[in-house]
């Protein structure tokens, strides 16, 4: 730790830049920390709400990691958790009211899973995970790149979910009308909830097919 | 008294809060590896659901709604607090379960011991939260209906949470490919679940 400390790092230096990266595969939040599912699941029927919700998110983690790894050192660690909460849901109200301004439509379509962010796992883990023991600027690469994975699988699931649903691409038709006059049917089952789940397990799968050392044992 | 039934018949299975809106899956899919910490995990939602959500009702109704300060004199009809409503539903929260934990901890120590670890965790479940929130968007007509609302979502997450830990127990004897262990299995057995539990859907109440 001191040798590190005493020569100043570059700032995208080789271990930073994995900071960035590892969140993409090997330690993703999603389909490998296992958080932050409940707000992925439901905000991926369309995906328009999906890029808002990983940007809302991405903004909300960023800047509550820089908050928490600066406050690192005055944080009591009996209360640690009620200022975590506290610092998110100040971002969350922020993100939220912005949302409200600029966006209102997708706003109103994320429903409760903006002020859910609050409680959104991802948050609180990387906070207790890396932000409280790191210091600012590892602990903000630290969250864009959990939330740029985290956006990926959103961005995926809303892709092949709108795809295959609804047959339109940012609410744009893309499947050809010709499709629909040989009998191509949209998949209802694709926008109902459950099917997400499925999505999800499928990417898992695929993933750990060819990452092997993500496998579990039984 | 229909109505309120009602809210708890349809909470528990048309809008489970696990299967339609994806609702704590982080400790679901994390504590379902066996029945026994499921069905105690199960308990502490449920009583936590039914307690914050009644509160937060009264909160939201006397203190955060536009004009919901009109008790303290007319001057505050247009005060107007929702906005802060993230902030303290979440503050009630935690102190709701650190508040049960002592209690809990006073009055029965075995079952406390039991809950362990899940009762402060509770406070970071989003179920919890979610509660509040549905409770704030679809604007229940009064406490008992809040409070019906509450423990009929902590009902249905305990089903949904017993059930996948059932499943899980069994499916260790059989044969899953490699890269579908764990994880990924148990995603696509609660989408099966959930697509099960549509068939409720069918249900007007």
């Amino acid at each position: 730790m001191s040798k590190e400390q005493k020569e100043r790092e570059p700032l995208f230096s080789t271990k930073n830049i994995k900071l960035l990266t590892t969140p993409l595969n090997l330690s993703n939040p999603i389909t490998v920390q296992v958080l932050g599912i409940c707000s992925a699941l439901a905000v991926t029927a369309k995906l328009m709400p999906a890029i808002v919700m990983s940007i809302s998110v991405m903004v909300v983690m960023a800047a509550s990691n820089v908050v928490i790894s600066l406050l690192r050192n005055g944080i009591p660690p009996r209360i640690r958790i009620i200022v975590q909460l506290v610092v998110i849901a100040t971002m969350v109200i922020l993100v939220d009211q912005v949302l409200k301004a600029f966006v209102y439509d997708v706003s109103k379509q994320l429903s409760v899973f903006v002020g859910l962010i609050i409680t959104n796992c991802i948050i609180m883990g990387r906070l207790e995970a890396f932000a409280m023991g790191n210091k600012p600027w590892p602990a903000f690469l630290d969250g864009i790149g959990n939330a740029l994975g985290y956006g990926l699988i959103l961005v995926v699931i809303a892709f092949l979910r709108e795809l295959f649903g609804s047959g339109t691409i940012f609410d744009f038709r893309v499947i050809p009308q010709g499709f629909y006059d040989f009998g191509y049917v949209n998949n209802g089952l694709m926008i109902l909830p459950p099917m997400a789940l499925i999505t999800v397990g499928v990417i898992i799968w695929i993933q750990r097919y060819y990452t092997r050392e993500l496998i579990e044992e039984n | 008294m229909q109505e309120i039934f009602n809210i708890f018949i349809k909470s528990i299975f048309i809008d489970n809060m696990v299967f339609a809106y994806f609702l704590g899956m982080c400790s679901y899919l994390a504590v379902s590896k066996t029945v026994n910490t499921s069905v105690g995990l199960g308990f502490a939602v449920v009583f936590v659901l039914g307690i914050t959500v009644p509160v937060d009702y009264l909160l939201n109704e006397y203190v955060l709604k536009e004009g919901a300060m009109v008790w303290l004199g007319p001057e505050f009809a247009d005060v107007d607090l929702s906005f802060l409503s993230f902030i303290l539903f979440i503050a009630i929260i935690a102190s709701m379960v650190q508040l049960v934990e002592m209690i809990v901890e006073k009055f029965s120590p075995a079952l406390y011991a039991s809950l362990g670890i899940f009762l402060p965790l509770i406070a970071v479940n989003c179920a919890i939260l979610g509660g509040s929130l549905f409770m704030q968007e679809r604007d229940y007509q009064s406490v008992a209906e809040a409070t019906s609302f509450g423990l009929g979502s902590g009902v249905g997450w305990f089903l949904a949470i017993v059930g996948i830990a059932a499943i899980r127990e069994k499916i260790r004897y059989s044969n899953v490919p490699p890269a579908l262990r764990g994880l990924g299995i148990t995603f696509i057995i609660t989408g099966l679940m959930g697509i099960a539990f549509m068939s409720f859907l069918g249900i007007k109440l």
